[in-house]
């Protein structure tokens, strides 16, 4: 059934969905609608979870890590510096290897207080153990929350996801969102059911002290299944194709087969830079787009696949890392180690900023005209 | 695709108009995406919405720069902003005003053709807001529908009655009245 | 109270090179009426008052003058009602703001 939904509905529909059992969050601009909409569905008897107050976000995580060692699937919602306020129990979630799903609206981080739209919160999460994924479109967040569960809670996965929706330009902008039947969802989403949780029948101890002898195993292992996600990742994605009629993967190319130049991007980005690929097209320029949707695990295959031989890459960073360049480029730089296409590094949108069809034409067009440079800030007033 | 900008000031619901010009397209099988301009909003202060009407799948996430339509809800807002920046050659400009619309002048649009509707007055007809606040949202909608032809006026009142939470018959009457008011 | 005038020339910030390091205000707390947010008003009942203060020691902003009675500024109050709840004698009433 198709509805025109806000961002944060689709995200709160898409918790429903999964027939999550306990919600825990804390309210945030721009992510309170998230919560807010959750929590009529539960009082109103639509879903039927447990929804726990809490009194902040590190305490929402706290909450979820909990009941989801006790076998329970969790949800919870946050954006910016309250992601950044449960920074700890992020490592936490993902070493405990708990299949948690974590809704974040990217926001800037302050100061300057902003509200707007920026990714520098999830990426400081990047190094934790999480999935870490972007997305386009109001119906990706929904789509993604369900695969995500899917995909988490994989015996050989047992990873958190961090599902990453821009502020404002999609959580709160109305669009088309196909909402599943639920009897389907059932048979794509069975029950979460871990092989070792907290059981008064079968005591454990959790998350013990672990000397050097041991640590190292554990973190290889953590690091065996995110490489093994991308396998998963592929599987589910192509599992939901066939049942829903949408196929997803690691990255999306678009119109990349014969380009000259090629935009890597990731968010609401991917959708604006698809529409000025058409426009670039128009008028001769042989230019194409690769999504990235999944930062972690990182698609390196992918990356390489489309990117080795075409002549120019231009990466288009919604966040900076202080004191170096923009994170994507970093990385999709050096996944390129030996390519002979030239980089470069733009960043844009930082704090909300808009990025229109006009920057995204300005950037294609330093690259043809400029050389490689890996930080080229789009719009800055000097 | 077409473009639609909504001008108004906090509290007119410029906003809440964008939603239900999208819903009424939608309802009519269209694609859609309305959002409001991400600013610090207050009440009296500029608001800006954007609707964004499609046979295809809408993909940007932008600022609408080029609109097709442009919806005024507070006249006194002409000359205070760039409303008509970007504005394509003949676009259609819809103004909340008791005057005519030869009274204004867009010297920056080109060739733009000017719908004037005495919202406020017909929106006080229905108990919509107060004397020195009529809530004007509704009532212009039912121009956009006549002056535009993007929707039918059907569909705006079916989408008032869906979003609006109360006075929905009144609402959804001043908007008939005005898309009978502009010929 | 003397209050500071807003500055004759609006502050401008035309980019990087007159932005300064950090997001301080430059003044905006003073020139900056947050009255507009009002949609309710305080008002302090003088009769029931018993000066305990507690209203002044409440207020977020401040708004609350600590003067005999206190005395509320309406050109910064901006209606949170905290006083209202707060006030152990339930000497400050509600009333709607506006024409």
């Amino acid at each position: 059934m198709k509805k025109v939904l806000t961002g944060n509905f689709a995200t709160a529909y898409g918790a429903k969905a999964a027939r999550v059992n306990v919600i825990a969050a804390y309210p945030i601009t721009p992510q309170t609608t998230i919560v807010e909409m959750l929590s009529e569905i539960v009082a109103d008897g639509e879903l039927d979870a447990s929804f726990v107050k809490v009194e902040s976000e590190h305490s929402a995580l706290a909450a979820c890590i909990g009941a989801q060692s006790a076998g329970s699937r969790t949800f919870t919602a946050t954006s910016a510096q309250g992601l950044a306020l449960m920074h700890e129990l992020i490592h936490w979630a993902a070493r405990a290897r708990l299949p948690i799903v974590l809704a974040n609206v990217n926001r800037a981080m302050g100061p300057g207080w902003s509200i707007w739209a920026d990714a520098t919160d999830s990426i400081a999460q990047r190094d934790t153990g999480w999935m870490q994924l972007y997305c386009e479109n109001n119906q990706e967040v929904y789509d993604t929350i369900l695969m995500s569960y899917k995909i988490g809670e994989h015996a050989d996965i047992l990873l958190p996801a961090l599902v990453n929706l821009d502020a404002f330009f999609l959580s709160h902008t109305s669009q088309v969102v196909d909402l599943y039947d639920q009897k389907t969802i059932d048979q794509f989403l069975p029950p979460y059911n871990p092989k070792i949780k907290l059981d008064v029948n079968h005591p454990r101890s959790f998350g013990a002290l672990t000397s050097p002898e041991h640590y190292y195993e554990f973190s290889y292992k953590i690091q065996n299944a995110q490489e093994k996600a991308k396998e998963i990742i592929r599987k589910v994605g192509k599992e939901f194709g066939e049942m829903f009629g949408r196929e997803y993967d690691l990255t999306e190319s678009y119109r990349c087969e014969d380009a000259e130049f090629i935009l890597v991007n990731y968010g609401t980005l991917a959708g604006t830079v698809k529409d000025a690929v058409d426009r670039m097209r128009e008028k001769g320029i042989a230019v194409g787009s690769l999504k990235i949707r999944y930062f972690r695990p990182f698609p390196s295959e992918e990356i390489q696949s489309v990117l080795k031989n075409v002549k120019a890459v231009g990466v288009i960073d919604r966040a900076i890392s202080y004191g170096h360049e923009g994170p994507f480029f970093t990385e999709v730089r050096s996944n390129l180690y030996g390519s002979k296409a030239s980089l470069y590094g733009f960043i844009a949108g930082l704090g909300g900023r808009d990025v229109s069809i006009m920057d995204i034409e300005s950037m294609v067009d330093y690259m043809k005209k400029e050389q490689p440079s890996h930080l080229i800030w789009i719009g800055v007033k000097k | 695709m077409l473009e639609i900008r909504f001008h108004g000031r906090g509290g007119q619901g410029a906003v809440k108009a964008s939603d239900i010009l999208a819903i009424a397209a939608f309802n009519e099988g269209k694609r859609v995406q309305a959002f409001p301009f991400f600013g610090v909003e207050r009440r009296g202060a500029p608001v800006t919405a954007f609707t964004r009407i499609s046979d295809d799948e809408i993909r940007i996430h932008s600022y609408i720069y080029e609109p097709d339509v442009l919806v005024v809800l507070d006249p006194t807002l002409i000359g205070a902003v760039p409303l008509t920046e970007g504005l394509k050659p003949n676009g259609k400009i819809i103004i909340n005003t008791e005057r005519e619309s030869e009274h204004f002048s867009f010297p920056d649009a080109e060739n733009p053709v000017v719908s004037t509707v005495g919202c406020s007055a017909i929106a006080l007809k229905y108990g919509l807001g107060s004397q020195s606040a009529p809530i004007v949202n509704t009532a212009i909608l039912g121009a956009v529908a006549k002056a535009t032809g993007l929707v039918s006026i059907k569909s705006i009142m079916d989408a008032i009655k869906e979003r609006i939470p109360t006075k929905k018959e009144e609402n959804a009457a001043a908007a008939k009245e005005t898309y009978e008011f502009l010929r | 109270m003397a209050r500071k005038k807003r500055a004759d020339q609006p502050i401008v910030i035309k980019g990087a090179s007159d932005t300064p390091p950090m997001a301080a205000s430059m003044g905006s707390m003073e020139w900056n009426k947050t009255a507009s947010w009002r949609s309710i008003r305080p008002v302090i009942l003088e009769e029931k008052c018993k000066r305990c203060m507690i209203c002044w020691k409440f207020c977020p902003e401040p708004a609350i003058f600590p003067t005999d009675p206190p005395k509320i500024d309406y050109e910064y109050c901006k209606g949170c009602g905290i006083c209202i709840v707060e006030c152990p004698f339930d000497a400050i009433v509600s009333e709607k703001e506006g024409k």
